[in-house]
C-alpha cells in the first residue's frame, strides 16, 4: 500500500490502462500540454505522445461526439470534461448517441468509453460552475455512472470503467483531488473495483447514512459527531449509481431500520428520490421512521460565501436529519 | 516610437467579398479628438487598471473568492468597443467582465461589492466575478459557459429588429469561444435575419493554456466571411483606433448594415484566472514581458499624449491619484456593505411565487426564509 492523492490515483489508472491497451486515448481541453486543468493527466503527454493525449478546442459537443464515433468503431476513448458543468453542452451526444447506440442498433454497436471530470460544487464558483450533474446522466438507461470518494476507489473504479464495454460517466470532485489515502501498489498487480458494488465506509447499528461521491466525507464527519452522542451510524457509499447495489442498501436498512440519504445535488428528482422509492418498495416493513433526504438547497448556487454555506449540505444538516429519523431532540 | 505606435496609425481592416456595403470603419488620428475626450479615455483606462489591481489584492487576502479573471492589458478594448454605445444598446460578455461592466456605466462600488459577495453588489452578491449584470445600463451579463452568450446576443438583436428600434447588441467572447457550435449557429442566424449584432472576439491569443493557432486551422475572420458576415480586425491596444472604429461600425449597424464580426487583437497580461500562473508551460516569461512592454494600452496612449503635448506628467499623476482614490472608495463600499440576508437564498429563483402548488423542495430541516414551500 502507498499513500497517494486522489489525483495521483486517477493518473495511475489512466497511465496503466493506456499502457495496457493502445485503443485507449485521452481527449479534452488542456489535457496534454497543460497537464490537465486539475493536473490529473500530468505527464501523460510525455509518456504517450500527442497521438494518444489530445488537446481539444473548446467544443464539448464536438469532442464528446468524436469520442462516441471512435468508440463505435472500436477505440476506447476517455473524454475529459474540464468540469461536468460544461458537459451539459455535450449531453446530446451522451444521451442521444452514446446511451442509446447499442439499443438502437439491436446490439450491433456499443460505445465503450468514459466521460470523466469533476462534478459538484467547489468554493464560491457560483451558479454555472457548481452543479452536481450525476442526475442528468443516471436518468438515462444505457449509461453507467460512477462517483468515487477515495483515492483507492478512484483508481480501482476508473480502471474498471475504462475496461467496461458501455459508456461510463465517471464523476470526480474538485475538492477531492488533493485527498490522500491508501492505494494498493501497482507492483502488486492490477487493482480493479467492479462497478455496482457499494462499500460500507463505516459500521454502526442505529442509523444508515447512505450517500455517494464527495458527500461520503460529510457523512463520515457527521457519523463521528453522532458517535460522541452514543449514536452509531452505518455509512454506505454507493460508489456507482448505475449499476446500483440495491442489496447493500437493503442490508443496511434492515440492520438499522432508519436511513438518511445525503447527496450534493438538488432535491427534486434527486438520486435520493430513487433510493427512497426502492427502500419503501422493498423494505417498508423494516423501517422505524420515514427516510429523510439531505440535499443542496433547491436554488441555483449563490456566490456569496454566507449564502453558499447554507445552500450546501453540511455536517450539521446531516446530524439534524439523523436526529429526526431517530426521533431525538438534538 | 515603438511598433505599437506604427501599428496604431494603420486603419483597421475589413476583409472578404462580403462587405455588404459597409465601408471600412476607423482610421482616426489623435487630432480627431478633443483634449477633454482624450483625457477621459485615459482616466477610464486607468480606472479599469486600478480596479483590477485592487481586485487582485483583495483576492490575495481572501476578500474575493471563486474564479476571478482580470482584464489587465485589455483595457483599450473594454473602453473603445463599449464607450461608443448608447445606454439602451446592449453588451453581453463572458466571465472576464469587470471592466466591461464599468465601461457600460456600472459604478465601481457595486461591481466591487459583487466581487466581495455583498448585498449591495450589482447582482446582490449572488453572481460574483463571472456574473456582473446591470440591466439598467444595458449590461446583460457576464456568462460562465464559453460561447453561451452568443445566441443570447442574437436574441437581443432579434428583439431590437422585432420592435423596430435602432438598438445594437455587442457580444464579446474570447478567441477560444469561436470553436463552440453556438458561434456558428449564432452567426448564421444573425446573417440570415440581418440582425443588429456585433460579435467581438477579444483575441488575446490564448484560451487558458491553449494558443489559438493550435485550435483553429484558419484565421478566425475567415469563418465570419463564410457566413456572409463582414469581418474586421482592429488593434485593440490602441484606444484611438479602437474607439473610432467602433463608433463608425455601431452607426452602420444602427442604420441597418446587419451583423458584423470584429477580431479585436489584444493580449492578456495576467494569468487566465487568479489560480493560473502568468506564464509557464504555454507561454514564456519573455513573451509576456515583451508584450507588456510594447503593448500596454495605457502606455501607448500616454506616450502619444505626451508627445503631442496634450498631457503633462503632473496631470497624469493627479489623474492616477484621483482614480486610485475612487477605487479605494469602491473597496471601502464593498468592505462595509452587509452580507446578503440568509432569507435571500430563496429570492430570485422564480419571478413569481404562485399560491398553488409547492415550488421548493427542501425546507423541511428549517432553511431560513423559505417562501414557497418549506415547512408544510
Ligand atoms: C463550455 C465551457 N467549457 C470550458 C470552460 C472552462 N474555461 C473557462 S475560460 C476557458 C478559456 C476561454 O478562453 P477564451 O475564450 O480565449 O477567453 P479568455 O479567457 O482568453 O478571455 C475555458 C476553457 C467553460 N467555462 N465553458
Ligand atoms: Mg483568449
Amino acid at each position: 500500500m502507498a499513500v497517494i492523492t486522489y489525483r495521483e490515483a486517477l493518473n495511475q489508472a489512466l497511465a496503466e490502462e493506456m499502457e495496457r491497451d493502445d485503443s485507449v486515448f485521452l481527449m479534452g481541453e488542456e489535457v496534454a500540454e497543460y497537464d490537465g486543468a486539475y493536473k490529473v493527466s500530468k505527464g501523460l503527454l510525455d509518456q504517450f505522445g500527442e497521438r494518444r493525449v489530445v488537446d481539444s478546442p473548446i467544443s464539448e459537443l464536438g469532442f464528446a461526439g468524436l469520442g462516441v464515433g471512435a468508440a463505435m468503431v472500436g477505440l476506447r476513448p476517455i473524454i475529459e470534461f474540464m468540469t461536468f458543468n460544461f458537459s451539459i453542452l455535450a449531453l446530446d451526444q451522451v444521451l442521444n448517441s452514446a446511451a442509446k447506440m447499442l439499443y438502437m442498433s439491436g446490439g450491433q454497436i456499443s460505445c465503450p468509453m468514459v466521460f470523466r471530470g469533476p462534478t459538484g460544487a467547489a468554493l464560491q464558483l457560483s451558479a454555472q460552475h457548481s452543479q452536481a450533474c450525476e442526475i442528468w446522466y443516471v436518468h438515462a438507461p444505457g449509461i453507467k455512472v460512477v462517483t468515487p470518494a477515495t483515492p483507492a476507489d478512484a483508481k480501482g473504479l476508473l480502471k474498471a470503467s475504462i475496461r467496461d464495454n458501455d459508456p461510463v460517466a465517471f464523476m470526480e470532485g474538485e475538492l477531492l483531488y488533493n485527498l490522500k489515502g491508501e492505494v494498493p501498489d501497482p507492483d502488486d498487480g492490477d487493482f480493479i473495483i467492479p462497478l455496482g458494488v457499494a462499500d460500507l465506509k463505516r459500521e454502526g447499528e442505529h442509523i444508515s447514512i447512505i450517500t455517494h461521491g464527495k458527500m461520503v466525507h460529510v457523512a463520515l464527519q457527521a457519523a463521528s459527531k453522532l458517535e460522541k452522542d452514543g449514536i452509531e451510524a452505518d455509512v454506505l457509499d454507493l460508489r456507482t449509481l448505475r449499476p446500483l447495489d440495491v442489496d447493500a442498501i437493503l442490508a443496511t436498512v434492515r440492520k438499522t431500520n432508519r436511513a438518511v440519504y445525503l447527496e450534493e445535488g438538488w432535491p427534486w428528482g434527486g438520486v435520493g428520490s430513487q433510493i427512497v422509492s426502492i427502500i419503501q418498495d422493498e423494505a417498508f416493513d423494516d423501517l422505524d421512521a420515514p427516510v429523510v433526504r439531505v440535499t443542496q438547497a433547491d436554488v441555483p448556487m449563490p456566490y456569496a460565501k454566507n449564502l453558499e454555506q447554507i445552500a450546501k449540505p453540511s455536517v450539521d444538516r446531516v446530524i439534524a436529519a439523523c436526529n429526526r429519523v431517530l426521533y431525538r431532540n438534538s | 516610437m515603438g511598433t505599437a505606435e506604427a501599428e496604431a496609425t494603420k486603419p483597421s481592416k475589413t476583409s472578404g467579398e462580403n462587405g455588404n456595403g459597409t465601408s471600412s470603419p476607423g482610421g482616426a488620428k489623435l487630432g480627431d479628438f478633443s483634449k477633454e475626450e482624450l483625457h477621459r479615455f485615459m482616466r477610464a483606462m486607468l480606472l479599469f487598471r486600478r480596479f483590477e489591481e485592487k481586485a487582485e489584492e483583495a483576492y490575495a487576502i481572501g476578500k474575493i473568492g471563486g474564479f476571478c479573471h482580470l482584464h489587465i492589458g485589455q483595457e483599450a478594448g473594454a473602453l473603445g468597443l463599449i464607450d461608443p454605445l448608447r445606454q439602451d444598446d446592449w453588451v453581453i460578455t463572458a466571465y472576464r467582465d469587470h471592466t466591461q461592466a464599468l465601461a457600460k456605466g456600472l459604478e465601481p462600488g457595486p461591481v466591487m461589492a459583487e466581487l466581495y459577495g455583498r448585498d449591495t453588489g450589482s447582482s446582490r452578491g449572488k453572481g460574483g466575478s463571472m456574473h456582473i449584470f446591470g440591466a439598467e445600463q444595458g449590461f446583460m451579463g457576464g456568462h460562465g459557459i464559453v460561447g453561451a452568450q452568443m445566441p443570447m446576443a442574437a436574441g437581443m438583436a432579434f428583439a431590437a429588429k422585432y420592435r423596430g428600434t435602432d438598438q445594437v447588441c455587442v457580444c464579446f467572447m474570447g478567441d477560444a469561444a469561436v470553436n463552440q457550435g453556438a458561434f456558428l449557429e449564432s452567426l448564421n442566424m444573425a446573417a440570415i435575419w440581418k440582425l443588429p449584432a456585433i460579435f467581438v472576439v477579444e483575441n488575446n491569443e490564448y484560451g487558458m493554456g491553449t494558443a489559438f493557432s493550435r485550435v483553429s486551422a484558419v484565421p478566425m475572420i475567415q469563418r465570419a466571411d463564410s457566413f456572409g458576415v463582414p469581418a474586421h480586425t482592429v488593434d485593440a491596444q490602441d484606444i484611438i483606433e479602437t474607439w473610432s472604429f467602433m463608433d463608425d461600425l455601431v452607426k452602420q449597424v444602427r442604420e441597418g448594415a446587419g451583423p458584423q464580426f470584429v477580431e479585436a487583437r489584444t493580449y492578456r497580461f495576467k494569468g487566465h484566472s487568479m489560480s493560473d500562473p502568468v506564464s509557464g508551460t504555454y507561454r514564456s516569461k519573455e513573451e509576456v514581458d515583451g508584450r507588456v512592454k510594447e503593448q500596454d494600452p495605457i502606455a501607448i496612449l500616454r506616450n502619444r499624449l505626451f508627445e503631442a503635448d496634450l498631457m503633462t506628467e503632473e496631470e497624469l499623476d493627479a489623474m492616477d491619484d484621483e482614480v486610485r482614490k475612487e477605487v479605494d472608495e469602491a473597496a471601502d463600499f464593498a468592505d462595509e456593505a452587509p452580507l446578503p440576508d440568509p432569507a435571500e437564498l430563496y429570492s430570485h429563483v422564480y419571478a413569481e411565487i404562485n399560491e398553488h402548488g409547492r415550488l421548493f423542495f427542501d425546507g423541511r430541516d428549517g432553511e431560513a426564509g423559505h417562501p414557497g414551500g418549506g415547512k408544510d
